[in-house]
């Protein structure tokens, strides 16, 4: 009875394949559904076909690594998000809750002040992302007498501003002409500049932290319960914790290093997913990863076509999750008041 | 017989401030023990202890005859199940889901609950005739059921002793005495209770043992009807209590002497 799949689920996942054949057509050169196939298939058959070379290029250099850059991070983001709320018993919290965001932010606008190639800033990204979270990790732990949760959340607040503090200072020292744009470019995040090296690099980060939080996401549901009740349930509280605080910075880092920050995503839809499907998290983690996919390759497609020039992604996530998120809150909780 | 919970000279307290000294428990199967004592008095410490939320201080906890500490996680879940006040903050979990919680021990540690494991929480919610919540989310049933809940949880976890902190606080007067029901049905089907209370009431009702924690220590231990005196309780709370016993039938019951400006009743 456990591996059936929800019709909710399956419905997420027609939805992004649905989405993907979407983003290949639409663009400045616009590809049908049918000519794609071909092209798809003379790759996977290894034979030829009629078409024009051009289409190979479209579709495996620029629109084939972008789009499977937004469905990676969406994934990545929401999944993070989704742990993070479970584990905080907190449906207001985001990946970046214990700084993960800053961390990486101060990180790659480091590097771009020191005017580094792109792959130490991706570099740097990632190793302030984990530096923060371990910093919070850390002394969330050595200050005694708390209850950890708060401690934990409070520490990465007050880490978190303090590496913005850092952000602001080299944003204020920067050159105003070369680097300051391209700092303000990394903090709204992108996917027009992602590679596919960027790629093999990120899908092994984020798979090696998704897939332990995939195998006990069952007994994640207990994170979300008082420490007392978890332990005397069984389980290894802080060994747990640790490790699902690991894999999800890992996730966060590694997705944040290619793309910058993308906001939004992560605390809007596991929110959404559990209003959905409820808040148990082997149900709730699949739904969570396949939103999160969907809605970053749309607010993706829509940000690459909808004028000449490209709109930030980060901009588009909170313009559309906004009003989208809104509505469904409505939606659901009269729905919960109706007892349906 | 071995007792399934049994303590010795035990010391308890939080991390560098010992509360008490001194508690010999004995816990057998069938058998249902109250703690009463003020706020404060150190049940909740106490039964962090017990149940390895806090280091012992000193002295020494076994369960079945195993010593606490060389017990895993797991091994001490199947041994003995918590049950919280219904107070807690929950995600709007069903009522299943929080019942299927109770079979982590059983699962490993990458298993989902199972055809065995729904079974489980099937007849523990059965057991406690709120079979009907099963789809209910928990955070919108009455505190009551959410005890009747919890307690199923640890029903669900077959372990021989349940340790129940102040169950029926915050519950109405029914269900506080739908509680107590509860209890001496779980007494009736052989398994073990230890439960602490605010009012003395319960212990004379449905505990085979009393223990009397006054300022960490033990005040006193034994049977309920000779511990729980109006000297004892004055001890406790502070305030006078007159035991009113109907030999006849068999039980007392407390009654507080409440002053009003002109009268003492």
């Amino acid at each position: 009875m456990n591996t059936r799949l929800p019709a909710l689920t399956l419905a997420a996942l027609a939805l992004l394949f649905a989405l993907t054949i979407i983003a290949f057509s639409v663009g400045r050169f616009a590809i049908s559904p049918s000519d794609l196939l071909i092209v798809l298939w003379a790759k996977l058959s290894g034979g030829t076909h009629a078409l024009p070379s051009t289409y190979d290029a479209v579709i495996f250099q620029i629109r084939g690594p972008r789009i499977l850059a937004a469905i990676l991070i969406g994934a990545a983001l929401s999944g993070a998000g989704a742990v993070y709320q479970n584990m905080f018993r907190n449906p207001l919290v985001s990946p970046d809750i214990l700084g993960v965001s800053s961390g990486a932010a101060l990180g790659a606008v480091l590097a771009i002040f020191l005017a580094l190639p792109i792959l130490a800033i991706q570099g740097f990204a990632f190793a302030g992302g984990l530096l923060a979270v371990a910093v919070v990790y850390f002394i969330g732990n050595a200050v005694r007498g708390h209850d950890p949760i708060l401690a934990l959340i409070l520490t990465g607040v007050v880490v978190g501003t303090l590496f913005g503090s850092g952000i602001a200072l080299m944003k204020y020292l920067a050159d105003p002409y070369n680097q300051l744009p391209a700092i303000t470019f990394w903090l709204l995040g992108s996917l027009s500049s992602i590679s596919p090296g960027d790629l093999w690099v990120a899908i092994p980060m984020v798979l090696l932290g998704l897939v332990p939080i995939f195998l006990l996401r069952w007994r994640m549901n207990l994170l979300s319960l008082s420490d007392d009740e978890a332990r005397a349930l069984g389980v290894n509280v802080s060994r747990m914790r640790m490790v699902i605080v690991t894999c999800a910075t890992l996730i966060t880092a590694s997705a944040v290093a290619i793309s910058g920050i993308i906001g939004w995503i992560g605390l809007l839809i596991p929110h959404a997913a559990r209003l959905l499907i409820g808040p148990e998290f082997a149900r709730m983690l699949p739904l969570s990863l396949l939103l999160g996919a969907c809605y970053l390759l749309a607010v993706d497609t829509l940000a690459r076509t909808m004028a000449s020039i490209e709109i930030p992604p980060g901009v588009l996530t909170a313009l559309i999750g906004t009003p989208l998120f809104l509505w469904l809150l409505a939606v659901t909780h009269s729905r919960a008041r109706s007892g349906a | 017989m071995t007792p399934l919970l049994e303590t010795r000279s035990l010391s308890y307290g939080h991390p560098g401030r010992t509360l008490g000294h001194d508690i010999n428990l004995d816990v057998q199967a069938g058998e249902v023990h109250c703690v009463l004592g003020p706020n404060g008095g150190g049940k909740t410490t106490l039964f962090r202890t017990l149940l390895s939320l806090l280091p012992a201080h000193a002295g020494s906890i076994a369960l079945g005859g195993i010593p606490l500490a060389s017990c895993t996680s797991s091994e001490r879940a199947r041994l003995m199940a918590y049950v919280p006040q219904a107070g807690n903050s929950y995600f709007a979990f069903t009522v299943r889901d929080v019942v299927l919680m109770g079979r982590t021990a059983y699962l490993g540690l990458f298993a989902a609950p199972g055809v065995k494991d729904f079974d489980a929480a099937n007849a523990a919610l059965a057991e406690l005739r709120i079979d009907h919540l099963a789809d209910k989310s928990f955070t919108q049933i009455s505190g009551g059921e959410r005890q009747l809940a919890l307690i199923a949880r640890a029903l669900a976890q077959e372990s021989p002793l349940l340790i129940l902190d102040e169950p029926t606080a915050s519950l109405d007067f029914g269900n506080q005495t739908l509680i107590l029901q509860e209890i001496l049905r779980l007494k009736a089907s052989g398994r073990s209770v230890l439960f602490c209370t605010h009012d003395p009431d319960h212990a004379l009702q449905c505990a085979d043992r009393a223990l009397l924690l006054h300022q960490g220590n033990v005040l006193a231990l034994g049977a309920p009807r000779e511990v729980v005196t109006a000297a004892n309780l004055h001890t406790l709370y502070g305030v006078e209590v007159e035991l009113i016993e109907d030999v006849s039938r068999g039980f007392a019951f407390c009654r507080p002497r409440v002053r009003t400006l002109n009268s003492s009743l």
